[in-house]
C-alpha cells in the first residue's frame, strides 16, 4: 500500500527542512520530494547497515544477541573508572537526555561533536553573548546576508532558498531585495552568487574582522590592505553592513576551525554587537549535524554546560580543552568509551583514533561505521527521522518533531531504548 | 496512602483560617475530612502549616533561560549540586539547571511554578525543560503581544478571528495564559527600533500598544480564560515609566466586570520609576498603589530586587539591549519570527548604587502600600530581580520593619532619603504571607484545587519550623527567614518529598494548560487562515507547529470558555 507522508523533517544538516514529502510503500521509501541531494540519498539509500549486534571475541567481531551485547556493554561501562560518552548530534533530544543521566551515573564525561566543530562559537557566547534570531526573522526582514567561511550551496543546500537569499517573506519578496556578501579563502559556488565577494587570506579572519570593526566604528585604517583585502573593499563591506535595515551574518567551520578559533568568533560576535548601535544585525552559526544544537541545549539545561561535561566529581564540571574528547583521549585518561550516533574513528585525527582503539569501545549506530570496526560492542539502532521519531533542534534553536516513516529492521531498537537498557544495566551492576 | 498532619498552626487564607491549631488529613493526594488510624502521622507541633507555594511568575524553562545558562558558566562554577541519593546533580545560583530548579523550589515548600514567557514556536523547548523539572506542578504563558496575526486581526477589527487564533495558539503550544511583553515594542525591536508610548504606532503594522492590550483583554474575557492577561508593560527601559504602568491598567478599566481582575501587571518594580532621568529617579509606588487601592480590576506582582549578582532575561529584547548599553555587560538577543523576541544580560544590583537602591525600595513600597494582599503577589521575577531562592529574604522584609531598617541603613544615602519606605510601618502577618505567596496566586491563576487546604484540594502542603505562637517575626525575622529557606516538610500530591529541608523523594508534577472552548465553525475558518499565512511568514510548516498532548510527560488540560 502506498502512503504519502507530508511535512517530513529532514535529518541531515542543521537546516532541518520540514517540508519533505515522502512516499512509502511496503515499509520502503519509494520517493522523496522537496529534498536536496544530501537528504534524498540519506532517505533512499540504506546500504552499509549494521543489522545485528556485534561483540568482539578473540580480536574479531562476531554476531551476538541483543541481550549479550547489552550485558557486555553495560559491563564495560560499569567497570570503567572514567568513561567518555561521545557523539549525540545525529540522534534526538530524548536520547541525549538519557545520555546525560548515564554520564552522571557513571561519573564520566559527556561530550558532543560541538567540541570538534562549532565549540569555539559557544565559547564565544560565554565571552561576548550573541545577537541572534530564528531563521524566519532573516526570511522576513533581512536585506543583507553575509556568509563567512561557509559554503551553503554544498553544505546546507536549501539554506539560501528557504531562509535567506531567495526566501520570500513578509517584508522581503525576492533576491532583488537582498544583498549577498561572501567572505572565504576561495571562490566557492556560494561566492559566485555574491554581490560582493571578499577573498581573505587563509587564517586572516581575525585581522579582517578587527579591521571591519574599526571601519564600522568609523576609525581610519592606515594599511593599504588587511589579510589580503584592499582597504576599499573593507570599507565597502562596512558601509553595506551599516547601511542595511536588517543584516544577518552566518559563519561556518571556516571561521571556527581556522587560526584563532574562539578568538575569531569573539571578533565576529563583537562586530555584530557593535553593528546594533547603527542598525539591526544578527549572527548565526551554520551548524552541521541536524541535532547538534539539540545536544547542546539538552546538555545545558541538565548540567549548565553545552558540551564536554565532566561528572567525575559528582557534579557537572566544564573546561573545554581539558574535559573534551580529543584532549581526554590524547592524554589517555579515559578507560572506556560509548559512541552514540557518530563516527569518531572516521573524523578524529589518526593519532587520537589509535588511542580510542586502545580502550574498550561500545558503539550505537545504524550503520557499519569505521568506529564499529574498532569497537568491542556494536549495537544497531534505528535511524532518527526515518525509523524513529524524536525532537530535534534546527541551527537556530527551533524545535521540530522528526517523524518515523518506516519500521526499523527486525529487532533493531531506537537509541533511547538501548540507552535506557544500558542505564538500567549499569545501575544494577554498580548497585546504585 | 494516608497522612495526618497534627498540631500545626494552619494558615489557609482562602478558607479564612488564620493561624489556628488544627490537623490536616490527606488521602491519595487530596485533602480529606479524616483518615484511618493507620495514617502516617506528621507531628507539626511548634510549626506552621500552609498550602504549597504557588509562584505566578518565574523564568525557569525555555530557550531564553537556557541561553542564560549557556552564556554564564561563571554563574555555575561557584554553586553546584552533588549527585546524592534521591537527587540528580546540577548547577545553581541565578539560572539553575532543571533538576536543581525543582529541588530548590521544593526545599522552600513551593509546589507549583509558572514560566511566564514561552515563545510559541519554541514552546516544545519550554515543555521539554518543564518535563525535566521535578517536584513541582507547572505551566507556561504564551507570548502573544507582538504576534503578527494578533496585530493584523486587531487592526482590521477582526476580534472573533483573533479570539479563535488565541484559542488555537494556547492549544497548539499547550500554554496556560495570554502573555504580553512590551506589546508592539518587541516587533519594533525586530527592526532595532522602539515603541515607547501606548499610542505610538508599531512600524509597518498600523496598530498601537493600547489597541493590542485592549484587544487581547477583550479576547481573554471572551474566552473566559482562568487567568487575566499577564502584562509586562511598554516603556520598561525608561525613567518615568510608572505613568505607562498606570495608563496600561487604566486602558482596560472600562472592560472590567466586577470582581475577578482583568489585568495582571507583572514585575511592577521595573516599571514603577518616577522622575525624568537616572539622576532624579524616584519611586512611583505611591501613585501605582493609589490606583490599585482605588480600582479593583487590576492586580500585580512585585518583581522585588535582591542585592547581588543575577541574570536578567525577558522577551523584551529592546530593554535588554539598553541594559547592556547601560551596564556594559555581555548581551544575548534572540528574536523569534512572527511572534516575539528575547534578551539576556547579567547584572549586579548594588546597595551603593542609587538607582538599584531606589528599585529595591519601589518593590517593597508596592507590597506595603497596596492594601489588598490578594492583588499584590510576591515575586522576584526570577531571575530578573534576583533568584527565587531569595524569597525568604523578601518575606523577612515584608514581615519586619527591623529587617527593612537594617538593609536601609546600608543602601545609598540619597536613595534612602528619597524613598517613602523608611516611613512605612506596615508589617505583614503570616496570613498575609500565605496570601501573597500561594493563596492569591493560585486564585489569580484559577487553580481551584491549589493554594488552599480545604477538603478536596490537592495535598500540596508546606510545613515550616517556626513557632508562630512564640516568636515575634518583627524582631526575630532571622528565624522566619531560616524557616522559609528550608521547609520542615514539603508534601506533594500527598507524599512527603522534603524532610528537614532535604529532598527525600523525586516526583514529577503535572503541566497545566488551557483548552478554550470555541465554536468549531470559527476554528475551521481560523485554521484555514493561519495555514495560509504560515507559508509566507514562518519557516516551519503549519502541520509541524502544534504540540500534541502526548508530547508532555503529565499534561493536565483545563477547559475554559462558555
Amino acid at each position: 500500500m502506498k502512503m504519502e507522508v507530508r511535512d517530513v523533517v529532514c535529518t541531515v544538516c542543521g537546516c532541518c527542512c520540514d517540508d519533505l514529502i515522502v512516499e512509502v510503500e511496503d515499509n520502503h521509501i519509494r520517493s522523496v520530494r522537496n529534498a536536496c541531494a544530501l537528504s534524498t540519498s540519506k532517505l533512499m539509500d540504506h546500504r552499509e547497515r549494521l543489522k545485528t549486534p556485534m561483540v568482539r571475541e578473540g580480536g574479531t567481531l562476531r554476531e551476538a544477541s541483543l541481550k549479550e551485547a547489552l550485558d557486555r556493554a553495560a559491563q564495560i561501562l560499569a567497570e570503567a573508572r572514567y568513561p567518555l560518552l561521545w557523539g549525540w548530534s545525529l540522534t534526538c533530544n530524548e536520547a541525549v537526555s538519557i545520555g546525560v543521566e548515564l554520564a552522571e551515573t557513571l561519573g564520566g564525561v559527556i561530550d558532543n561533536n560541538t567540541s570538534i566543530c562549532h565549540g569555539p562559537g559557544l565559547i564565544g557566547v560565554h565571552d561576548i553573548g550573541i545577537s541572534s534570531s530564528t531563521l524566519g526573522e532573516v526570511k522576513n526582514r533581512a536585506d543583507l546576508i553575509v556568509y563567512w567561511g561557509a559554503n551553503p550551496v554544498h553544505a546546507h543546500p536549501r539554506h539560501m532558498a528557504r531562509y535567506t537569499l531567495m526566501a520570500r517573506g513578509r517584508f522581503r519578496r525576492s533576491r532583488r531585495e537582498r544583498t549577498l556578501i561572501v567572505v572565504d579563502v576561495r571562490r566557492t559556488d556560494t561566492a559566485k552568487l555574491a554581490d560582493l565577494y571578499i577573498q581573505v587570506e587563509p587564517n586572516g579572519d581575525y585581522e579582517l574582522l578587527s579591521a571591519l570593526r574599526a571601519a564600522v566604528r568609523g576609525e581610519e585604517i592606515e594599511q593599504e590592505d588587511v589579510a589580503g583585502v584592499p582597504i576599499e573593499e573593507i570599507e565597502e563591506m562596512a558601509e553595506l553592513m551599516i547601511g542595511c535595515e536588517f543584516g544577518a551574518l552566518f559563519y561556518g567551520v571556516g571561521l571556527t576551525m581556522s587560526r584563532g578559533k574562539s578568538r575569531n568568533i569573539d571578533a565576529a560576535l563583537s562586530l555584530v554587537r557593535d553593528l546594533n548601535s547603527r542598525t539591526k544585525f544578527i549572527i548565526l552559526p551554520m551548524r552541521g549535524h541536524f541535532n547538534v544544537t539539540g545536544a547542546n541545549e539538552v546538555t545545558t539545561w541538565l548540567s549548565g554546560y553545552p558540551f564536554g561535561v565532566d561528572y567525575s566529581r559528582g557534579y557537572p564540571y566544564y573546561n573545554p580543552g581539558d574535559t573534551t574528547a580529543i584532549d581526554l583521549l590524547r592524554r589517555g585518561e579515559c578507560d572506556a568509551a560509548l559512541v552514540v550516533a557518530s563516527d569518531p574513528a572516521a573524523h578524529f585525527p589518526a593519532s587520537i583514533t589509535r588511542k580510542l582503539a586502545e580502550i574498550p569501545v561500545v558503539t550505537l549506530d545504524p550503520h557499519r561505521s569505521t568506529t564499529v570496526e574498532i569497537s568491542d560492542v556494536a549495537i544497531p539502532t534505528a535511524i532518527v527521522g526515518v525509523e524513529a521519531s524524536g525532537t530535534v533542534y534546527r541551527m537556530d534553536g527551533v524545535p521540530l518533531e522528526a517523524k518515523m516513516l518506516i519500521r526499523p529492521p527486525e529487532g533493531v531498537k531506537t537509541d533511547a531504548e538501548i540507552l535506557t537498557s544500558l542505564l538500567e544495566g549499569v545501575k544494577t551492576l554498580r548497585g546504585s | 496512602m494516608e497522612l495526618l498532619i497534627k498540631n500545626g498552626i494552619v494558615y489557609d487564607p482562602l478558607n479564612g483560617i488564620d493561624g489556628e491549631r488544627m490537623d490536616i488529613a490527606v488521602r491519595d493526594g487530596r485533602i480529606v475530612e479524616d483518615v484511618s488510624p493507620k495514617a502516617e502521622v506528621v507531628d507539626a507541633s511548634g510549626m506552621i502549616v500552609m498550602p504549597g507555594g504557588v509562584d505566578i511568575h518565574s523564568h525557569i524553562a525555555g530557550s531564553k533561560v537556557n541561553t542564560g545558562r549557556l552564556m554564564r558558566p561563571e554563574d555555575h562554577y561557584g554553586d553546584y549540586e552533588q549527585r546524592r541519593p534521591h537527587r540528580r546533580a546540577g548547577v545553581g545560583r541565578s539560572i539553575p539547571s532543571t533538576y536543581t530548579t525543582g529541588y530548590r523550589y521544593a526545599e522552600m515548600g513551593y509546589t507549583t511554578v509558572f514560566e511566564p514567557a514561552s515563545p510559541p514556536i519554541k514552546a516544545r523547548h519550554t515543555h521539554e525543560e518543564l518535563d525535566e523539572t521535578p517536584m513541582i506542578d507547572k505551566g507556561c504563558f504564551t507570548l502573544l503581544g507582538n504576534n503578527w496575526l494578533v496585530m493584523d486581526y486587531l487592526r482590521d477589527g477582526m476580534i472573533e478571528e483573533c479570539k479563535g487564533f488565541v484559542a488555537w495558539m494556547l492549544e497548539a503550544t499547550k500554554g496556560y495564559a495570554v502573555k504580553l511583553v512590551n506589546p508592539g515594542g518587541v516587533e519594533a525591536w525586530g527592526w532595532g527600533r522602539y515603541v515607547i508610548g501606548l499610542d505610538d504606532e508599531v512600524p509597518r503594522f498600523g496598530i498601537t500598544p493600547r489597541e493590542i492590550i485592549e484587544g487581547l483583554c477583550r479576547v481573554n474575557s471572551m474566552l473566559k480564560l482562568p487567568h487575566p492577561i499577564h502584562v509586562h508593560t511598554n516603556n520598561m527601559a525608561r525613567v518615568g515609566n510608572y505613568e505607562t504602568t498606570i495608563a496600561t491598567m487604566e486602558t482596560v478599566s472600562n472592560q472590567a466586570a466586577g470582581s475577578p481582575c482583568n489585568i495582571h501587571v507583572t514585575h511592577v518594580q521595573f516599571t514603577g520609576r518616577k522622575g525624568s532621568s537616572w539622576v532624579n529617579v524616584r519611586s512611583g509606588a505611591e501613585d501605582i498603589s493609589s490606583y490599585v487601592n482605588r480600582r479593583s480590576h487590576a492586580e500585580l506582582d512585585v518583581g522585588q530586587i535582591i542585592f547581588g549578582d543575577t541574570t536578567t532575561m525577558t522577551a523584551d529584547g529592546s530593554f535588554q539591549y539598553l541594559l547592556h548599553i547601560l551596564s556594559g555587560n555581555k548581551w544575548a538577543n534572540a528574536d523569534v519570527e512572527v511572534e516575539t523576541g528575547a534578551g539576556v544580560v547579567p547584572y549586579t544590583y548594588r546597595r551603593s548604587n542609587y538607582v538599584n537602591a531606589v528599585q529595591w525600595g519601589i518593590g517593597l513600597e508596592l507590597a506595603l502600600l497596596i492594601e489588598d494582599p490578594w492583588r499584590v503577589h510576591m515575586t522576584t521575577d526570577h531571575p530578573n530581580g534576583g533568584p527565587f531562592t531569595e524569597y525568604p529574604r523578601v518575606i523577612a522584609w515584608l514581615m519586619s520593619r527591623r529587617a527593612r531598617d537594617k538593609t536601609l541603613s546600608k543602601i545609598n544615602k540619597t536613595a534612602r532619603r528619597r524613598l517613602n519606605l523608611p516611613g512605612i510601618d506596615r508589617e505583614y502577618t503570616l496570613g498575609e504571607i500565605a496570601t501573597v505567596t500561594r493563596a492569591a496566586t493560585a486564585r489569580s491563576l484559577g487553580l481551584t484545587s491549589k493554594g488552599h487546604l480545604g477538603v478536596g484540594a490537592d495535598a500540596d502542603i508546606a510545613i515550616y519550623a517556626v513557632d508562630a505562637q512564640r516568636i515575634d517575626p518583627s524582631r526575630e525575622y532571622k528565624l522566619v527567614r531560616r524557616a522559609f529557606r528550608r521547609a520542615a516538610y514539603t508534601i506533594k500530591d500527598g507524599e512527603i518529598v522534603v524532610k528537614d529541608g532535604e529532598i527525600v523523594k523525586t516526583v514529577f508534577g503535572r503541566t497545566f494548560w488551557v483548552k478554550p472552548r470555541v465554536e468549531e465553525e470559527l476554528m475551521e475558518k481560523v485554521r484555514e487562515d493561519v495555514k495560509e499565512k504560515f507559508e509566507e511568514y514562518y519557516t516551519v510548516r503549519f502541520g509541524n507547529y502544534p504540540i500534541p498532548d502526548s508530547y508532555l510527560k503529565r499534561p493536565h488540560a483545563i477547559k475554559a470558555g462558555g
